[in-house]
């Protein structure tokens, strides 16, 4: 079902707002931007604070920083709450609530250039997308020093250079800040930015929810990190209760800043997932929809339905840490399992919302590359909606040695060993595309490949792991971090990079270094496996995760680890320094379409100009149909007058997205 | 998988003078075959957690079969896509698409219907490794599903706090202990708890793991087979020592064992520990631990939120 009404004329009209005047001209001090952000969020924590205080003035307090954790958790939320007032967030509302005219996305993107909008609550979603871009490089890159730390410390069995507290608190917040804040990687930058391009609308949905579930991003990044100030936290990304009950006050750093990210990807979501239905160009049927969009749908769908449960979870926990709630404490009532099973009741899902987005970069990357078309192009969807619906059937699997329901370890080791059938999907149309193709194997098809090497490793070892009498053995060990660390840093992070090369000339208009681009690929390539292929083996041999002293047995392979990890995070500082080279120094520019896709998106000028489109495009064929003889444009730019509102007239009965 | 392969290939549609289908099959029939042997006669005897305890048989077959199934499908699309690779490169000054295949069906139905015979096989193997072992180890709650046959249970309760554990055998006066010491050729039952937060129990040479959760009676069974030394170590995180909590158990002969049993129980009795000791239950709490209940009700303190636990870390394990 293609949409009825033409967008433009009143679907993207937001309900409420008058004509807009010109907006008064303000130096850039007085408009809200990060540094009122700033100014916003510590007067906050300091409202925040005091509130705590003076609602919990009779609690008991931690007899070494002589606090509770009420105006801990009050300080952040406030302080959070303070920070988005700052940022400008509320003002829309409040203009809306006086009946003053609110300004719309275009006209807010174009009243604004510059590089300072990108420090602004902007509802623009190309300005949204370059913000998630460099938000989740830098969060990408500051837990990956944090997952130095630990190779560093692990160098030895006995020696330390940390103590036991602060490695813990290392180990949780590469744990955390990974699993937490690249549940956006590439919905954030991709998704936001090239998603309305794909489908051929010229905004997203939501411009305002856009811009909140990004702004949520950088609160919580520093949230989170702010738990170091007092010792961190001691639970890994999973936060265990009754252990993060008891924990000191870093815990709730961790409580905060993972809703706070639940908050924003839940917004995400929510925005995706009514943007595709409701705002496809004419033609751009269900069955033309490109394979990263419905990735894109499939992960919101996951972050939607799954996430709510976790806030709920952290919500349990935060009660527990500063009301003396006992909900997860047993011997008082509550249930140490009814964390477990909360947590992966989202964790499961959440893994595969860090999956689905790299398998519909790579469906996008291997057909420009290997002129030929995506092959299964319905069982790619078919796939990632299998995957999507399986993943909320399997959370147990984690659960399988704690002594919940052993009736049911035959049933939850079926539906974790059927999500293979439909991951094999991916597998069955990457060969399928490969079959007699023309392949170049350009940076961004090196790292599609690589997601294909990676992921079967990952995939495998995952069937290893459903397995109950195999993951006895392996329950726990760094068998499992070897795979988690495959499919998630083997697969989206690998994609993630592969669509930077891919689709950065697109984002911004400029060339990124080739030669620099093979040389990061081949060293995070060979580097990356060489870091976690004997990591299967070290948890095979007994080494239990989390720890900080190991059999000394296994200290030849860990030392190999450890110095292949040093070299990875070399790898990634390579692209690091390609993206500002490329884009700050060289500036070389990429015009037009350089890989020759037929990508909707690569029909617009790069970078894409305001509004995206000049006119509401009509979509004329499927985005993989190279070497269809007499294929018709992609779509065409420029319809005549009235050939849109035709299109809807008649699609609403013609085209009810079955047609191939 | 063979017959899967080996029928899709063929299949693939504008065949005509090289048989690429047919060359790949034969790549990987080989390369399969040498990896399966490889991994059942070089890599199955050797391969963790060993042949220390009947469940620890029981799981490296268990990983031996997966292995054996697993190398040919990675090996499969490994060689297919190597192969695709070498040949089907873009040539300099040839511009044009390839050819537009947007499906197969006999491949895609052949493909699905592999794969899922291999998952359904996996999970029926699966399900017969868990529940002849007796619950392959793996902590079983409260209520075990799947027990061991024989009368002559040895029961050893082992109760996880931070961060150690220690072991109490209740069928010897229930005297408890810091080191794991159990009789070769004897089914034991393993009663895992603990007493503050999760801790999971992992014998690795005995290739048992059951968490130990507070307030919970965790089940699990094995036999041990050989005598020898194996690990005890903790694999969930359960705080800061969580790395250094780790021991060594023994495996020794039934004779050794009642002599070391009966020694203990009489030296614990004679020196008042038994008597110290809380009466031997399923489940320990804290809190209704007379001495520690007394200093708790003292204090005032009836809710959660860490009043249990020391406020600050403590110096040593």
């Amino acid at each position: 079902m293609s949409i009825e009404i033409e967008p433009g004329t009143t679907a993207q009209e937001p309900a409420g707002s008058g004509p807009v005047g010109p907006r008064l001209a303000r130096p850039w001090w007085m408009r809200p931007a990060l540094h009122t952000g700033i100014i916003g969020a510590v007067i906050g924590y300091f409202i925040g604070h005091w509130l705590g205080n003076f609602l919990s003035w009779n609690y008991g307090r931690n007899g070494l920083s002589d606090m509770n954790d009420f105006p801990l958790v009050l300080g952040y939320v406030i302080a959070v709450v303070g920070f988005l007032a700052g940022m400008g967030v509320f003002n829309d509302l409040g203009r809306q609530v006086l009946g003053k005219p609110v300004p719309v996305a275009e006209e807010e993107e174009e009243a604004f250039g510059g590089v300072a909008r990108y420090f602004r609550y902007s509802l623009d979603h190309k300005v949204v997308g370059i913000q998630y871009l460099v938000g989740m490089i830098i969060y990408f890159c500051t837990a990956g020093l944090f997952a130095m730390a630990i190779r560093t410390e692990l160098l030895s069995p006995t020696y330390h250079i940390m103590s036991a507290s602060s490695y813990l608190m290392v180990v949780s917040e590469h744990g955390t800040m990974m699993m937490m804040l690249m549940t956006s990687v590439v919905l954030g930058p991709f998704g936001n930015f090239l998603m309305p391009l794909m489908i051929g609308s010229k905004r997203m949905a939501f411009p305002r929810l856009e811009a909140l579930a990004f702004w949520l991003t950088p609160a919580a990044f520093l949230v989170l990190l702010s738990s170091v100030l007092v010792g961190g936290f001691p639970t890994g990304w999973t936060g265990y209760a009754p252990l993060s009950v008891q924990a000191t006050q870093g815990m709730d750093a961790y409580a905060v800043a993972f809703g706070l990210m639940g908050i924003s990807v839940i917004l995400a979501g929510f925005n995706i997932i009514v943007t595709v239905i409701n705002y496809r160009a004419p033609g751009m049927r269900w069955s033309r929809l490109p394979m990263f969009v419905w990735s894109m749908v499939t992960v919101s769908f996951l972050m939607v339905l799954a996430t709510p449960v976790l806030v709920g979870g952290l919500y349990l926990l935060i009660l527990d840490r500063t009301v003396e709630t006992s909900n997860y404490v047993n011997q008082l009532g509550g249930s140490s399992y009814l964390y477990e099973n909360l947590f992966w009741f989202f964790g499961h899902p959440e893994v595969y919302i860090l999956a689905l987005p790299g398998f519909g970069i790579v469906s996008e990357i291997i057909p420009v590359f290997c002129r030929k078309p995506l092959f299964g192009y319905r069982v790619a969807g078919a796939g990632m909606i299998g995957v999507a619906l399986l993943s909320f059937f399997v959370w147990q699997h984690h659960l399988f040695v704690s002594g919940i329901n052993p009736e049911m370890r035959p049933l939850f080791m079926l539906t974790t060993e059927l999500i293979s059938i439909p991951t094999g999907f991916i597998y069955l149309v990457a060969m399928g595309t490969f079959w007699k193709a023309k392949m170049r194997l350009t940076v961004p098809m090196l790292f599609a490949l690589g997601l294909y090497f990676n992921f079967l490793i990952g995939g495998i070892s995952g069937v290893f792991l459903s397995d109950v009498p195999a993951d006895t053995t392996e329950h726990g060990s760094f068998f499992v971090m070897a795979h988690f660390h495959y499919t998630i840093m083997g697969g989206i992070i690998f994609a993630f990079m592969g669509a930077c090369y891919y689709w950065l000339p697109k984002m911004v208009g400029i060339k990124l270094n080739q030669k620099l681009g093979y040389l990061h690929f081949w060293t995070m390539f060979i580097f990356f496996n060489s870091t976690f292929l004997p990591l299967f083996a070290v948890g095979m041999l007994g080494q239990p995760r989390r720890v900080f002293e190991y059999a000394r047995n296994l200290q030849g392979l860990n030392d190999w680890v450890s110095i292949s990890s040093f070299l990875l995070g070399g790898s990634i500082l390579i692209f690091v320094i390609n993206v500002i080279w490329s884009t700050v120094i060289v500036r070389e520019r990429e015009v037009g379409n350089p890989w020759n896709s037929r990508g909707l998106e690569w029909q617009v000028a790069s970078p894409p100009p305001p509004g995206n489109f000049e006119h509401i495009p009509v979509v004329l064929s499927g985005p993989y149909d190279y070497g269809v003889k007499d294929a018709p444009a992609v779509a065409d730019l420029n319809p005549p007058v009235g050939v849109v509102s035709a299109a809807y007239a008649s699609a609403g009965t013609a085209s009810t997205g079955v047609e191939a | 998988m063979a017959e899967s392969q080996a029928a899709a290939a063929p299949a693939a549609p504008g065949e005509k003078e090289t048989n690429h289908g047919l060359r790949i099959a034969l790549i990987w029939v080989v390369l399969a075959l040498v990896a399966d042997l490889l991994i059942w006669f070089l890599w199955y005897p050797h391969l963790p957690p060993g042949r220390m305890s009947e469940s620890a048989e029981h799981q490296q077959f268990d990983i031996a079969v997966l292995a054996l199934a697993a190398a040919p499908v990675m090996i499969f699309v490994w060689t297919y896509f190597g192969y695709t690779l070498v040949n089907w490169r873009h040539r300099d000054g040839d511009d044009d698409d390839g050819p537009p295949l947007f499906g197969h069906t006999g491949i895609q139905a052949t493909w699905i219907g592999g794969t899922a015979v291999i998952v359904l096989a996996a999970f029926v193997f699966g399900t017969v490794e868990l529940i002849v072992p007796a619950g392959a180890g793996a902590g079983e709650g409260p209520n075990p599903v799947w027990k061991p046959s024989g009368s002559n249970l040895l029961q050893v309760q082992v109760i996880g706090q931070q961060w150690q554990f220690t072991y109490r055998y209740p069928q010897f006066g229930g005297m408890e202990t810091t080191q794991l010491v159990l009789p070769v050729n004897r089914p034991v039952a393993f009663h895992v708890t603990s007493l503050d937060v999760i801790h999971s129990f992992w014998a690795y040479q005995l290739a048992v793991k059951a968490d130990a959760n507070p307030g919970v009676d965790n089940v699990a069974y094995t036999t041990p087979k050989h005598t020898g030394g194996f690990t005890v170590r903790c694999s969930e995180l359960c705080g800061i020592w969580h790395g250094a909590m780790f021991d060594y158990g023994r495996v020794i002969t039934p004779a050794a064992f009642q002599v070391w049993a009966k020694t203990n129980e009489q030296i614990q009795r004679q020196k008042g520990v038994l008597a110290a000791l809380p009466p031997y239950a399923l489940t320990y709490d804290p809190t209704v631990i007379p001495q520690m209940g007394k200093v708790l009700i003292a204090n005032g303190i009836t809710g959660a939120g860490g009043y249990y636990y020391p406020s600050s870390d403590p110096v040593t394990p």
